[in-house]
């Protein structure tokens, strides 16, 4: 029997924590200070946000994000595969699981402000990137302060949240899976593609809304990357809280990307109906 | 004639572990081939050694006479059916018998009417766009029967498949199998460790034992004519006892002589004598050779399962349609032919 009264405390919780900030949000964002310094109730806020500037910023964040995504997805899903498969042939042979993939996830545990900014003393001007470059005798970058330094940081920060999606998914898969398919008639490469990349889709799903939706939403990594001179909506959000003081506008962006982020998570989730193999997340 | 399939010598070990011992056999044509043996007696590995999955560490795999260890699983013309069945969870029915086909570039009308004769085969007709989830453990076994046969192989391998259905379901499938394996003309490869599944389907029975080959042959030779009292054991349930050979169609066993039909044995050997339950046949104390008393008595279906236990502690296991009450003294006859001695195992 189930005893409804135990999950009142968490209730309650979510009430004050998640629901209550969320209403006044809301209520910020539709507060509009007129001239005559009275307030009144309008989605004016909202409407300014449509504005061809904001717009534009928007359109950034989306590309920067998915520049992210596409990278992070490139380069973790062939590192979860490695892992994956290493984890099985030692698990077929009754070792332990092994250490290699807690290194790759340990990242998630550490400060993020911490690691990001330890990127700057390689990527700066006299770093250690340049300072390795002229040793051997090559050209220097300059990669601090551009879009590229911003996607370095987000896919440097966000990886592990991919990472890790797609290993549980694919640690998971029966090996005899994949012998059957080999016994059908399909090569390695085949059986990748045919039962390997489709059973994982699961996982690929997860892992992109872990990355992309904070990716959209980031400002200290733009802050530290991009030297003030990258904006993004999450930089846009934070300057009109703590710069321009306008707290209404900030909170109507606010609620603008709120309801993006529930749309693509509920359409990240149609990809996942009926599939029972369900990943981490 | 040429063998169909044919493994010389093959010796195979994991880590310090030797699970194949010198493997010779040999597998014709049309033959419903059953690998029988306790788990880790290394059948499921010789089935993995014919799908090209293991190596053997020495020996050779004939196919038609010629070698098949260079050639990758995914070009044998043998086809597995897993003992988890291993069906592909991200597609249906329809699409995972078509798997294989698909990859050989076959027409999609040559798929779906070859699909669809298969589906008839197993009886799955109107599943086709059923998820793999969907279906019970019976069903799942179908398809992934299905799976394997629409390619039309020249040997299916069967790793246990009927291990996880319940006994009707399990008894049923039997005969399906055995009739697709007819119908078919489809060498069957089968590994399993229920002696009654085995002496149903097959028409060769491999007995194994920690790696070797213990006896092959037709299901009523092993049945009847146990090598050693290891396969008599492990083929249905049997009285193994001791005895003394005392001259060609005379064995002693409990210091009393019955007439037998074996030959061949030096005189006074020590010899392991196996009995079957069923042809032991309880009569008055006084006409039996050895008389004993019914410990307990089992009612089993068609018969009862009777323990019976000699004056010198012996005991008997004794299968008949009559009971004799627990504690009633009983005498034992067994007919001559139905005592079989063999040498001692060592």
């Amino acid at each position: 029997m189930y005893k409804k009264y135990l999950s009142y405390p968490h209730l309650m919780w979510m009430l004050i924590f998640v629901l209550v900030p969320i209403v006044i949000i809301f209520l910020y964002s539709i507060n509009v200070l007129s001239t005559n310094g009275t307030t009144g109730f309008s989605f004016e806020n909202y409407k300014n946000f449509f504005d061809i500037t904001y717009m534009k910023i928007f359109g950034y964040s989306l590309w920067i994000a998915f520049l992210s995504t596409v990278f992070c997805l490139g380069f973790g899903y062939p590192v979860a595969y490695i892992l994956a498969k290493r984890e099985r042939e030692r698990l077929a042979k009754g070792k332990k699981s092994s250490t290699m993939f807690m290194l790759f996830v340990m990242p998630m545990w550490m400060n993020m402000m911490l690691r990001t900014y330890s990127w700057l003393t390689i990527l700066e001007s006299n770093g250690l990137l340049n300072t390795l470059l002229g040793f051997f005798g090559l050209p220097q970058v300059n990669i601090l302060y551009t879009t590229a330094a911003v996607v370095l940081g987000m896919v440097y920060d966000f990886i592990p949240f991919m990472i890790l999606p797609v290993y549980s998914v694919l640690v998971k898969i029966d090996p005899s899976i994949n012998e059957a398919a080999e016994d059908l008639g399909a090569s390695p490469i085949k059986v990748f593609f045919k039962v390997t990349i489709p059973m994982s889709l699961p996982g690929v799903v997860s892992g992109i809304t872990m990355v992309f939706l904070p990716s959209i939403t980031t400002f200290y990594i733009s802050n530290i990357f991009g030297g003030g001179q990258i904006m993004l909506v999450g930089n846009l959000i934070e300057q009109q809280f703590l710069v321009a003081n306008n707290w209404n506008f900030g909170s109507a962006i606010a609620i603008v990307m709120m309801v993006l982020m529930f749309l693509s998570m509920k359409i990240m989730n149609l990809f996942n109906k009926g599939n029972k193999q369900m990943a981490m997340f | 004639m040429e063998h169909l399939i044919q493994l010389t010598n093959i010796c195979k070990s994991f880590d310090d572990n030797q699970v194949l011992k010198d493997i010779n056999l040999y597998i014709d044509k049309n033959e419903f081939v059953t690998l029988l043996g306790p788990s880790g007696c290394g059948k499921s590995t010789i089935l993995r050694i014919i799908a090209g999955f293991e190596f053997p560490d020495s020996g050779d795999v004939l196919f038609e006479g010629r070698s098949m260890l260079a050639i990758p699983p995914y070009e044998r013309t043998v086809n597995t059916v897993f003992q988890k069945y291993a069906l592909f969870p991200h597609l249906n029915v329809e699409d995972n018998i078509a798997f294989g086909l698909k990859l050989k570039k076959m027409s999609s009308g040559e798929i779906s009417k070859r699909v669809s004769k298969m589906l008839e085969l197993v009886n799955l007709k109107g599943f086709e766009k059923r998820s793999i989830n969907a279906l019970s453990g019976g069903q799942q076994q179908r398809v992934a029967i299905a799976r394997a046969l629409v390619n039309e192989p020249s040997v299916l391998l069967l790793d246990e498949p009927l291990a996880a259905l319940d006994l009707k379901l399990r008894q049923s499938m039997q005969l399906e199998l055995k009739n697709m394996q007819k119908e078919l003309g489809i060498t069957f490869i089968y590994v399993t460790h229920d002696q009654e599944e085995a002496l149903t389907m097959s028409d060769t029975v491999v007995v194994m034992k920690d790696g070797t080959i213990q006896q092959i042959g037709k299901p009523t030779d092993i049945y009847n004519e146990p090598k050693n009292a290891y396969v008599a054991d492990f083929i249905g349930k049997s009285n193994i006892v001791s005895g003394i050979m005392k001259q060609d169609c005379l064995v002693n066993i409990e210091g009393v002589d019955f007439e037998c039909v074996d030959k061949g044995f030096a005189p006074d050997e020590n010899v392991d004598v196996v009995v079957r339950p069923e042809d032991i046949y309880l009569v008055e104390p006084d006409k039996g050779k050895i008389t004993g008393t019914v410990e307990s008595a089992i009612f089993k279906g068609v018969h009862y399962e009777m323990c019976v236990v000699a004056a010198d502690g012996q005991k008997w296991l004794v299968h008949d349609t009559t009971l004799f009450d627990t504690g009633s003294r009983v005498g034992i006859l067994v007919k001559p032919f139905d005592i079989h001695v063999m040498k001692k195992s060592v």
